[in-house]
């Protein structure tokens, strides 16, 4: 058999199996913004039973980022001295009165870059400015981050600095969980978040909340494979964290990016966009490293930040509703003029809705 | 955000990697990943190296779905 019929045989046994095992509705969750875009791309929704729905969780680290830290990111880029360096997700999500895009198209220095590591580079050809690098993402990217304050220290590099938004998704799960309005029958688990963390940060969802979760791998195969393990679980009534992903994701995880992040981070409240602050989620750059801190070394004065009235996304986030259910929703908020983060990256909810829905399809359900 | 492609070692210097990434090539930190070897597969995320690709773990799984594609037919 060649490879394409290989991948169309497997598929159709994980898709006749999970329609056996599963006898009642069942909602799985995916707390990975990546998760979220290979499912809409490939069209898994459409393939699975009707009784299967797929919702997106808290996994999108740009949605999730809380307007507080968008209008302070633009504070500082209004301070002539800075020079802001982001992932270009950030630019269009839009803080209390305006957006990174705005005031970058009004003359401030604001620079995309690829990897924390072009943040320091642009800090050693600037040496007259401060390079504050916007810091956001899950464990996934709060290693790296964590690496190049450590370059950026080893270097005597003085100009840099980070703003730190990096936070813990089993953190997120575990509020998300105990929340009785809830309803997840189980999970596919973010499989480069394990990549660092290794599966042990996850056992609380079976062990306390005894639901089942699997770590899943990002192409079509490796969530199929995930959700009939899902329903495996789901139909011998089991709740255990199981690995899909055992190319990449060790049980352990990665050692030496975890040591990275307790060196230079320490565990803080945190706000997330919709589901508010919790405890123990957020990365703070810790004493040792306070220098790079750019809340610490560089005093700000950001406007008092407000949410959106209108703007459902914390209610998408967590699953409650879908986003064709905001008023918003394709009239007003568009990928082009984003009213919610959930509409600004690739990732979000709502931006996959939009782009993969439009009406082509059935997405309901 | 969180997205990390394979990638494979080329040249190593130290705890900088030249990778191979379907043809085009970059250079990346080995500072989370220090016993990265020339000549292994590894997920790179953002400029940096973050794991292993476990080769027999890849294979494992390309002969599981082999194995369930046939079981299909069966
Ligand atoms: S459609 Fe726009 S306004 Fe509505 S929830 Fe999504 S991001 Fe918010």
């Amino acid at each position: 058999m060649v490879k394409a019929e290989i991948s169309r045989k497997a598929a159709d046994f994980f898709l006749k199996n999970i329609d056996m095992l599963i006898e009642k509705p069942v909602r799985f969750m995916e707390v990975c913004g990546t998760h979220t875009v290979s499912i809409f791309r490939s069209g898994i929704r459409q393939m699975l039973p009707e009784k299967v729905e797929l919702v997106s969780g808290p996994g999108c680290p740009v949605c999730v980022t809380p307007n507080d830290y968008m209008d302070t990111a633009i504070a500082y880029a209004k301070n002539e001295n800075v020079i802001i360096a982001t992932f270009g997700d950030m630019l269009k999500v839009p803080g209390t009165s305006t957006s990174l895009y705005a005031v970058k198209a009004a003359g401030a220095d604001v620079r995309i870059v690829y990897s924390p590591l072009d943040a320091l580079q642009l800090a050693v050809g600037e040496p007259a400015k401060k390079v504050i690098f916007l810091a956001v993402g899950f464990e996934t990217t709060a290693p790296l981050t964590a690496a190049t304050i450590q370059a950026a220290q080893n270097q005597a590099i003085e100009n840099f600095f980070v703003l730190s938004a990096h936070k813990w998704t089993n953190e997120a799960l575990n509020a998300l969980l105990s929340d009785p309005e809830i309803k997840v029958d189980g999970f596919l688990l973010p499989g480069h978040v394990c990549v660092i963390t290794g599966e042990e940060p996850f056992h609380f969802v079976a062990e306390k909340y005894k639901k089942p979760a699997v770590v899943a791998g990002f192409e079509a195969l490796d969530i199929l494979q995930a959700v009939y393990m899902l329903a495996k679980q789901v139909h011998a009534g089991q709740a255990k964290v199981e690995n899909a992903y055992k190319r990449v994701v060790k049980t352990q995880g990665n050692p030496a990016a975890q040591e990275m992040m307790a060196a230079v981070f320490q565990k803080t409240a945190a706000n997330w966009r919709g589901l508010g602050k919790i405890e123990n989620s957020g990365m703070a750059v810790n004493e040792n490293y306070a220098r790079y801190d750019a809340l610490r070394s560089i005093p700000v004065q950001k406007e008092l930040s407000k949410e959106n009235p209108a703007c459902r996304c914390g209610e998408v986030l967590k699953g409650n509703i879908r986003p064709v259910q905001c008023p918003l929703f394709k009239k007003i908020c568009t990928p082009e003029h984003p009213a919610g983060a959930c509409m600004v990256s690739v990732e979000g909810t709502c931006h996959a809705w939009y782009k993969y829905g439009q009406g082509r399809y059935h997405y309901g359900r | 955000m969180c997205l990390a492609v394979p990638a494979k070692i080329i040249e190593k210097d130290n705890m900088m990697a030249t990778v191979d990434v379907e043809g085009i090539q970059r250079q990346i930190s080995l500072m989370l990943l220090p016993d990265a070897q020339l000549g292994d597969f590894i997920l790179m995320h953002a400029g940096f190296a973050i794991q292993k690709i476990d080769e027999e773990e890849a294979n494992y799984t390309a002969q599981l779905l082999k194995e369930v594609a046939q079981d299909g037919e069966g």
